[in-house]
């Protein structure tokens, strides 16, 4: 490793400073605030429409859960003011819209946007020692490109035929064909424009990441010196560049076919709902492959970044080094590498050829090895620490329990035979449930918590904090455990009334039970946005670095002001030196220069 | 940890409160009934791996979570487990991948299919928004790729003889749909444009339900069939009795035919 001598950090120090100074000029409301380029700005305003859009995404999840524990009983509340025609209840074709634009909420607004676009755009540039993203325009376009989207899909429930109902995975001929449903017609096109609207905005951050981490880090940040949220941002930048061209180009195909008249996915002779035979000679398992192909790694698209930022928690309220640095980094790449020859596993089923089947299965189980490496090394982190129970580091361990449930139950499904009886099951609903709330949004909850004093320059509540992590851990596992059971009941997905099936009719105790849990989880989250809105205003003060936390962004003042730092930061060491015998504290920032380092450390393990 | 030991709890009154494999809580097929067993495999092979990790888990929030302030270990990690962390997962993992081939290829592989239940299909089932139409070869014959004029139609109600392999072919008139059997542990999804033979054995007299379980428009949730298991000979005789009340009107068939 390289040490940078003390001339010429001084001399980065003076540049720095010339340039700060030179960054200061007046910039009107509209342009700080709204069109912003400030890739803090720009991150605190992906945070906000995430948080609203998880509100949206939960209230349609529970009108799917009323409909699951009471079917066809008069909603409460909204019941009478939306479906009036149907004496308060919500009709069929209604709940197929419901889950439908329930997951295309949450992880086209919510889970996505909230890591890349939140904390990719605030934790990028900070973490890393630059002033700014490469592309700061991109980058604003990439926040203004996702309101189209929200148009397309919060409008599409006022078209005619209402909002698309071929659940998120949008499977032709079901999405395809305008007779196949009453939201086969604009309420599915304009799905399909949301979904290009956000992988656009996708696409303009990923370019941008990738950019920005390989051409703008501080002098002396070496790859290997990068904290593992930007590892996992950076990860994440290279699938989406790789994986989301699929989605777009499928999307356009399947546009086409509904607009123009083409025909990708439509074989000849369908009769469909009594509409004239359909011509053509497409191919329905064409849009599955492309379709997945893109999908599934955004799954990880949807975790790495948050196993990111929950191995930087993890090891700051440890008080210790992260275990195992490399593998983690390497785990995390084997993940993105793997996650791109898995996708037939959502295919187990679909009739393709058997012998996909058993090369997906092994490729599927394998990905499980880096993520228990993962989950070893997390646990390594916490041994022989001296453990903090602050609220990111509850979310954090939220996280690693979860994942593990989530982790495990993935290799049901990844076995093909017995895939078969659990596929489009609750079982599923349970597994990503498990991987994508479980450990996503309890890693958001606690990078929320971790990093809004650099946010505002305040500390959130730690009580309330406590009480919503426990109130949502509690309540989501309530919720979620018992749809395993579900699903080796053979209880199908997206059923709005499964038990008239004779087999399923003794479950809607089980159901009731659920979606009590689930409207409580939904209340607690209120616990989360009060603390955050009260917070920003009435939080305690904090200075620069509340945490002792090691990395380049604690040494910015907090919130960070245009341009970031005000000297150039130089990088000496990796970002998880914490209980290091150098010092007798027990933090060793990024940028602490300490004389004679090389000849007093000890030398630490290679990996 | 509470969470953990109520998950573990959960498991174990499952099946005494119904939350379990369909009744009758087995498989009602040989290869169902190893598609059992593996699931139980894999269960007992996660349960282990969740227990441990737990319990490592909160063993170690106990020990170093004491809030006594001392000073952390000032380590970057191990190679050794490293080495064995991934080592260990690895086999057991691969050791799971290659456990599963076998059954799966019984399952959906061609060449592995009875050769006279695949010879002679005892229906063509088609799915349609919102129902199962069923298309028997007339008592003696033969499915055809084709309809007959002899051909017995029924809707919702598939009849198949039990203690031997028997073959559908699947087919869908408009939109992807899934013919799934719970308590025999089959699912195959019907999609537009193929013909899919799928193999179950029944070893069970009675009447099992037969479920659309990939999403098919507004009325998915009422596209409810059921399948009637029977011996042999009824099943015969279940044929003998459509074709009468499908064709007799008093004419003998044979000389309607001409």
């Amino acid at each position: 490793m390289s040490t940078i001598n003390p001339a010429q950090h001084l001399g980065a120090h003076e540049h720095g400073d010339a340039h700060a100074h030179g960054g200061h000029h007046e910039i009107g409301f509209v342009k700080k605030y709204i069109f912003s380029t400030d890739h803090k700005i720009i991150g605190i305003q992906f945070l906000f429409t995430t948080l609203l859009m998880l509100f949206l995404g939960g209230a349609l999840a529970l009108g799917v859960r009323w409909q699951l524990a009471f079917p066809w009983r008069e909603m409460p509340i909204v019941g009478k003011l939306i479906f009036a025609d149907q004496g308060g209840a919500i009709p069929p074709e209604f709940y197929t819209m419901l889950f439908t634009m329930h997951a295309t909420v949450m992880i086209f607004l919510v889970i996505i946007p909230v890591l890349a676009g939140a904390f990719g755009n605030f934790l990028i540039p900070l973490q890393i020692g630059a002033d700014d993203m490469a592309f700061p325009v991109l980058n604003m376009l990439s926040y203004w490109f996702m309101w189209p989207a929200v148009f397309f899909f919060v409008g599409s429930f006022f078209v005619e035929g209402g909002a698309a109902a071929a659940g998120w995975t949008s499977y032709p001929t079901l999405s395809a064909n305008m007779s196949a449903a009453p939201a086969s017609g604009l309420g599915q096109t304009m799905w399909l424009m949301g979904v290009t609207f956000v992988g656009f905005s996708s696409m303009l951050g990923s370019v941008n990441y990738m950019t920005t981490i390989i051409n703008m880090r501080a002098p002396g940040m070496t790859l290997f010196r990068m904290p593992m949220t930007i590892w996992g941002m950076f990860i994440t930048a290279i699938l989406q560049a790789f994986a989301l061209p699929v989605l777009t180009a499928a999307g356009f195909m399947l546009l086409f076919e509904r607009t123009l008249g083409m025909s990708f996915f439509t074989p000849g002779g369908l009769v469909i709902n009594n509409a004239p035979a359909t011509t053509g000679g497409g191919q329905v398992l064409l849009w599955q492959h492309l379709f997945w192909f893109y999908s599934h790694p955004a799954v990880y698209i949807m975790i790495l970044p948050a196993m990111g930022m929950v191995s930087d928690m993890i090891s700051c309220f440890s008080r210790k080094p992260l275990f195992g640095y490399r593998p983690m980094v390497y785990s995390i790449s084997a993940i993105a590498g793997l996650g791109f020859i898995v996708w037939g596993h959502h295919m187990f089923t679909s009739g393709m050829n058997p012998a996909l089947g058993m090369t997906f299965m092994v490729s599927t189980i394998m990905i499980a090895l880096p993520s228990a490496v993962k989950t070893f090394n997390w646990l390594g982190t916490l041994w022989g620490g001296n453990i903090q129970f602050t609220v990111p580091m509850l979310n954090s361990i939220g996280f690693v329990s979860m994942f593990v449930v989530g982790g495990l139950s993935g290799i049901f499904m990844a076995a093909v035979p017995v895939d078969i009886h659990i596929h489009d099951t609750y079982y599923i609903v349970a597994h990503f449930h498990y991987v994508l709330f479980g450990a996503t949004l309890f890693g958001v909850f606690g990078a929320i918590h971790f990093w809004f004093p650099k946010m505002f320059g305040r500390m959130m509540s730690e009580k309330v904090g406590k009480v919503h992590f426990f109130l949502s851990f509690i309540a989501f596992n309530c919720t979620f455990f018992p749809m395993h059971m579900l699903g080796v009941a053979g209880f199908p997905r997206r059923l709005a009334d499964p038990y008239h099936y004779p087999y399923l009719s003794h479950l809607m105790p089980l159901n009731q039970f659920i979606t009590y849990s689930a409207i409580l989880m939904g209340f607690a989250q209120f616990l989360l946005v009060g603390n955050f809105i009260y917070s920003i205003f009435k939080g305690k003060k904090v200075g620069r670095n509340p945490w002792n936390a090691n990395s380049l962004e604690w040494t910015a003042p907090s919130p960070p002001g245009h341009g970031n730092f005000e000297s150039v930061p130089v990088v000496y060491r990796g970002p998880y030196e914490f209980a290091s015998p150098l010092v007798s504290e027990d933090f060793l920032l990024q940028t602490t220069y300490l004389p004679h380092e090389d000849r007093r450390a000890p030398q630490p393990a290679a990996h | 940890m509470v969470a953990s030991i109520a998950a573990v709890a959960a498991f174990v009154v499952a099946p005494s409160m119904g939350w379990w494999f369909p009744t009758p809580g087995y498989s009602l097929s040989p290869l169902g009934a190893q598609i059992d067993d593996l699931f139980y495999l894999i269960l007992a092979i996660t349960g282990v791996t969740f227990i441990g990790v737990h319990v490592a888990l909160v063993y170690i929030l106990w020990k170093f979570g004491s809030g006594k302030g001392e000073r952390g270990v000032f380590t970057h990690g191990s190679h050794t487990l490293e080495v064995v962390w991934s080592i260990v997962p690895a086999g057991i993992l691969l050791f799971i991948a290659l456990y599963q081939m076998d059954v799966w290829a019984r399952y959906r592989v061609k060449s592995n299919f009875d050769a006279e239940a695949l010879a002679h299909p005892i229906a063509e089932v088609t799915a349609r928004q919102f129902e199962w139409r069923i298309r028997y070869p007339a008592p003696g014959k033969t499915l055809q790729d084709t309809p007959q004029f002899d051909d017995l139609y029924t809707v919702n109600d598939l009849h198949a003889p039990t203690g031997r392999p028997v073959v559908i072919r699947l087919k869908s008139e408009d939109v992807l749909h899934s013919f799934y059997l719970p308590q025999l542990r089959v699912k195959q999804d019907a999609v537009p444009g193929l013909a899919i033979p799928v193999w179950f054995q029944c070893d069970k007299v009675g009447e099992w339900d037969l479920v659309c379980a990939e999403l098919c428009g507004w009325g998915h949730y009422k596209m409810r069939g059921q399948l009637t298991a029977q011996r042999d000979a009824e099943f015969q005789k279940y044929l003998q009795d459509l074709q009468k009340s499908q064709f007799d009107d008093g004419v003998p068939l044979a000389k309607a035919a001409e």
